[in-house]
């Protein structure tokens, strides 16, 4: 078992969408479900959305941040994709 | 604490899809509890047909739902329950069922132990045959004890152990605690509603104000316990509840009864909460279209908890605990920490309590036989 505190959410690698995880758009954002770990999350931006959905076909997190999100916005993002790594929404590739 | 409040009023306005959808598969049921919510006993002959229940597996897994929750009746007594619980995590769909274990020989739980995506929830209403067949009849803690060990032996895995806080059944909560460590299982508790056949024992065995507070602190301890946000009403008592703690009805949760009518939550299976049903054009047009759940999306009104300091954390409570105890919309919650509902149900001079609508109990008492 991998413990949370384990788990580092390095930037500069490739990340994607957990195969697990089913994406369902609502009006704030998505619901996110881990098929495995059985855990709801709530993605509460469309934006967000479509960072998580994208991340995959960039060859980084930073890559995909750059090319989707205002530079100003870049804290905020890399904060909420440690959160979905952690919560194994997102995986490394 | 704004972010979590800007997502709650969202839910408030509905989902595109409920979160959380309940499933009667059928009314039938070998055990006759007190408290029923769904008044089940007997089959309906107008039940949906295995073609129909997988043509709604089929439209719920098309509208992303991610997991259904399974109930009865007793689910495990519809001769096609394996195939139509397959049929659906076949698609992805998960599976939560809840049941009484009457029917979890060795056999079947070695057949549930190979279904990936399921979550089993076993009854029981105390923590010894006495306190919990008072309520769900003779031989059933007997029964519900022979399937958790047939799963635990199954290498079945983590199952979760189901019990609804009664005046007795609180009273027992480190031993409860103890009996989901021995099995490895979790323990998931629930609020006792005046529905269905429940609105005839809740005035002797719902928890009295002390209980509820005590509750309160023993789950505020304990995040691990799971209550499928059973219990947001205490949320008024301090600290909230971990959940979402808002009345889903019709907004993230709905409930399919084994006719296909949809009602607005599990605990009110009656006319008035009614807003369509499956048949004519599918799930999908009455979660979107209904009159009913329109109006349940629009922005709640506080009522009588207007004036109360703590109308935002437990929101006036439970719109089923209301409506079956013959209070108001806008009355407070009849378990209301401070005691307003109490105030509010003494005020009422004559108080009509409805009853729920369709009513499939045998008229005859059960009585089960060990297998």
């Amino acid at each position: 078992m991998t413990l949370l505190t384990d788990v580092i959410f390095d930037p500069t690698a490739p990340w994607q969408l957990n195969e697990q995880v089913s994406l369902r758009d609502e009006s704030f954002g998505a619901l996110a479900y881990h098929h495995d770990t059985r855990r709801l999350v709530f993605l509460k931006s469309r934006e967000l959305v479509d960072v998580v959905r994208r991340v995959g076909d960039f060859e980084s997190a930073d890559d995909a941040i750059d090319a989707l999100v205002p530079a100003d916005q870049r804290g905020r993002y890399l904060t909420a994709l440690t959160s979905l790594v952690r919560s194994e929404i997102l995986c490394g590739r | 604490m704004g972010a979590e409040r800007s997502l709650r009023d969202r839910f408030e306005r509905g989902l595109a899809a409920p979160i959380c959808l309940t499933w009667e598969l059928t009314y039938a049921c070998n055990l006759a509890c007190t408290h029923c919510l769904s008044s089940s006993g007997r089959r309906d002959p107008n039940e949906l047909s295995t073609g129909e229940a997988k043509a709604l597996i089929d439209e719920i897994a098309a509208m992303q739902i991610f997991y259904l929750n399974i109930g009865g009746g007793e689910p495990m007594i519809r001769r096609d329950f394996f195939e139509l619980i397959e049929h659906a995590v076949g698609q992805h769909v998960g599976v939560k069922f809840s049941t009484n274990g009457t029917r979890i020989d060795q056999a079947a739980a070695r057949r549930l132990a190979s279904i990936d995506y399921l979550d089993i929830q076993v009854s029981i209403d105390g923590v010894d045959a006495a306190t919990s067949d008072r309520i769900r009849g003779a031989g059933s803690y007997d029964s519900a004890r022979r399937a958790m060990d047939n799963l635990k032996s199954a290498d079945f895995g983590q199952f979760k152990i189901s019990v609804v806080m009664t005046r007795e059944s609180i009273e027992q909560l480190p031993e409860f605690e103890a009996l989901a460590a021995a099995y490895g299982a979790e323990l998931r508790l629930t609020r006792f509603r005046p529905s269905g056949r429940g609105v005839d024992v809740w005035q002797e065995l719902h928890p009295t104000l002390e209980q509820n507070r005590r509750l309160y602190r023993w789950l505020l301890e304990r995040p691990n316990v799971l209550t499928g946000d059973s219990f947001f009403h205490l949320s008024a008592l301090g600290e909230p509840l971990s959940g979402l703690n808002l009345c889903g009805a019709g907004r993230v949760v709905c409930l399919i009864d084994p006719v296909g009518e949809v009602y607005a939550c599990p605990f009110v299976i009656h006319e008035e909460f009614r807003a369509g049903n499956v048949r004519p054009a599918g799930f999908r047009d009455v979660w979107q279209n209904s009159e009913l759940f329109r109006v349940l999306r629009e922005p709640g009104n506080a009522g009588a908890c207007g004036s109360c300091g703590s109308y935002d954390a437990c929101r006036g409570g439970c719109m089923a605990a209301k409506f079956f105890t013959g209070l108001e919309m806008s009355d407070p919650d009849p378990e209301c920490v401070f005691g307003h509902g109490e105030t509010a149900l003494a005020a009422k001079k004559l108080t009509i309590r409805p009853t729920s609508s369709p009513d499939h109990s045998r008229k005859v008492p059960v009585a089960i036989s060990a297998r």
